[in-house]
């Protein structure tokens, strides 16, 4: 037989039809849904007297809009973002749609509770309403982002339109140093094939960099596919990551484990299938990342210095760089080490699970975040709440001056009121550092726990590996 | 959805690279249950900015858009599109488009134009010329004219054919239901 990529396998065996000079009708195994991009989906339904066709294919939860304070401890209510939520509520009963709601102890960021949840199979198609579905490749799922009128079709026909993306395979060699995490090594790839290096393709990471990593390090990877432009981005699943599943409350039990077990086993490339496109990077020779500008791209290693925009050859960049340091506040060659930070956000669907509060705990036991530096710990769902509390890690966040908060989306993009005022500096474990993402005029620089960590208890941006 | 085929019109030149879902139509703007009022939250942050050329007088009603590189990277929010269409956009001609922006500009009757490297920059000066110039789409020739020149544009046939002749995509799934039954039949058991 034909040698496969994994991509193509997954493709093909999803397929419903296709018709000539049309997309293919393709079948989704799963369909996640949050409470901002599926509202107009279920009113398109309503209208139209359709029913959501498989509900048991179907999973919601409350994560963007939802706020991070204990409710009895509010001070001031967002009646929009409530009637976002009460509006979810409603559509999941009318339409028998199994949903987590704010408070429940499955509730959580919507790419943290799949995978958390057993419900992200290898080989699987998923899609949610949100960019950074992506997440769930980490299982060797097919797993993208769709719009509303998207979802609309998914809830209505269980299928999508689709055309077959190309594959890029990302061979990433060596061993990540000491030091070093999985959201340096992402940023390190965004930051060499650009915002829109990916585009039209579903990565494959690969190599031995990235089967030393353990799955929450290969979610982090996965999760920021999209910011290379990427619809998707996929490892290959492997004994760690039946390991990871096994157990859990959506994974299939019993004889059904053995015979989905089988199946797993095939989610790989083949040997000598092609890729659309190759690229290789050493994993070795990375440092501890930091962002300086507006796109998540604009990366470097956090002992470097801001690029001039007169070193790049295209104009493109150079004005885009231009107009990143303009409003970042930064001039070309200076260095990110030591720069003064307002506040510092750990969290998000990026680096939001429990292995990330114990990287950001690490650093923060026995010191103290700096005077004036606002400090947000925000677990990805409920679950890693409790889990982080059941071994104390609230605690130190909490001795050491930092805030810890209810399960969300929260500052990785402002919409529950948690926002960088404007002007202020915030080193964010998000993935995001678009202007105003954080709240309006807010300046993002997007690095891992331990970075964040370590500039939250210096108050400024630091190395971690440089605390004594 | 109306059907789009020959438009003559203005265009709004905006022109910046890799311009990200977030500056489209901020966070704060995603709280809407429905789609009405959804423009007022188009360009917020940067149209404060006074001259910003969506607030332009000049620009007022122009069908066109004209932007960088990698236009609507970011996140799926789907209420970009539907802010470029209540302000009136039905074209966004760019020299590239992030994948998933791309797609909700096609269900929701914009096109997204991706003219080359050569063809933008013609086009660009031919603006900085006149900001106020007509340019012409013919969807169906997939040309696209201004002053003396003549783009021509790739845009794959299904996608011509939903603008062309306002194609349902759900319609079209929902046709062949049985296909997706036999599937499930096969694939499930
Ligand atoms: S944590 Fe941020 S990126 Fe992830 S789903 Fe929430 S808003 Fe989107």
């Amino acid at each position: 037989m034909r040698a496969r990529t994994l991509l193509e396998k997954i493709w093909e065996g999803h397929v419903v039809s296709q018709e000539d000079d049309a997309p293919a009708i393709l079948y989704v195994d799963l369909h996640l849904v949050h409470e901002v991009t599926s509202p107009q989906a279920f009113s398109g339904l309503r209208a139209k007297g359709l029913r959501v066709r498989r509900p048991e294919r179907t999973k919601a939860t409350m994560d963007h809009s939802v706020p991070t304070i204990a409710r009895h401890k509010l001070s001031v209510i967002d009646s929009k973002g409530d009637a976002q939520l009460a509006e979810l509520d409603a559509n999941c009963k009318e339409f028998g749609v199994e949903l987590w709601r704010e408070g429940h102890a499955r509730q959580g960021i919507v790419h943290v509770v799949g995978p958390e949840l057993g419900l992200t199979h290898p080989g699987s198609t998923i899609v949610c309403g949100d960019s950074h579905t992506a997440t769930h490749g980490a299982f060797g799922a097919l797993a993208f982002g769709i719009g509303t009128t998207e979802v609309e079709h998914v809830l209505a026909t269980q299928c999508l339109l689709q055309r077959k993306p190309k594959s890029l395979a990302i061979e990433v060699d060596g061993r990540l140093q000491d030091g070093v995490t999985a959201k340096d090594l992402i940023l390190a790839i965004i930051a060499k094939i650009g915002v829109g290096g990916a585009t039209g393709h579903v990565i494959e990471y690969r190599g031995e960099a990235i089967e030393a990593l353990s799955m929450e390090e290969r979610m982090t990877v996965c999760n920021m596919s999209i910011e290379a432009g990427a619809r998707a981005g996929m490892t290959a699943p492997d004994e760690k990551t039946f390991a990871w599943l096994e157990g859990r409350p959506f994974a299939p039990k019993g004889a059904e484990w053995e015979r989905a077990l089988t199946r797993w086993k095939t989610c790989f490339s083949d040997e000598g299938a092609h890729f659309d496109a190759m690229m290789r990077i050493d994993a070795s020779l990375l440092s501890p990342m930091i962002t300086f500008g507006t796109t998540p791209g604009m990366g470097m290693p956090i002992d470097g210095r801001i690029p001039n925009p007169e070193s790049l050859p295209d104009k493109s960049d150079r004005k885009a760089l231009e107009k990143a340091l303009a409003y970042m506040g930064f001039a070309a060659d200076e260095a990110m080490l030591g720069k003064p930070v307002d506040v510092v956000f750990i969290g998000s669907c990026t680096n939001g699970r429990l292995s990330d509060l114990r990287e950001a705990a690490g650093v923060f036991a026995g010191r103290r975040v700096a005077p004036g530096v606002q400090t947000l710990v925000v677990p990805g769902s409920r679950s890693v709440k409790l889990a982080a509390e059941a071994e104390g890690l609230d605690q130190i966040f909490l001795t050491a001056g930092a805030e810890w908060r209810e399960p969300g989306c929260s500052m990785c993009l402002g919409m529950n009121g948690d926002n960088v005022p404007a002007g202020r500096l915030s080193v964010s474990t998000s993935n995001r550092n678009f202007e105003g993402r954080q709240g309006p005029g807010a300046r993002t620089l997007l690095a891992s726990p331990r970075t964040a960590a370590a500039s939250a208890v210096t108050g400024v941006v630091t190395d971690a590996r440089s605390l004594s | 959805m109306s059907c789009l085929t020959i438009l003559q019109g203005t265009v709004c030149p905006l022109a910046s690279d890799d311009v990200d879902t977030d500056q489209i139509i901020p966070a704060r703007f995603l709280k809407a249950t429905t789609k009405e009022a959804i423009g007022e939250g188009l360009f917020a942050d940067w149209a404060q900015v006074p001259g910003f050329p969506t607030r332009d007088e000049r620009f007022s009603g122009a069908p066109f858009l004209f932007v960088g590189r990698n236009f609507g990277c970011g996140s799926s929010r789907e209420h970009a599109a539907w802010a470029l269409a209540q302000n009136g956009f039905r074209v966004v001609i760019a020299r590239s488009f992030a994948d998933i922006f791309r797609q909700n500009c096609l269900k929701n009757g914009i096109l997204p134009l991706p003219l080359s490297d050569g063809d933008h920059e013609s086009l660009h000066a031919f603006l900085l010329a006149d900001p106020i110039a007509q340019v012409c789409l013919d969807l169906p020739a997939a040309t696209l004219t201004f002053g003396s020149f003549e783009a021509k544009f790739a845009l794959e046939p299904f996608a011509k054919r939903c603008l062309v002749e306002g194609v349902d995509e759900l319609g079209y799934i929902l046709s062949r239901i049985a296909l997706v039954q036999a599937w499930e039949v096969q694939f499930e058991s």
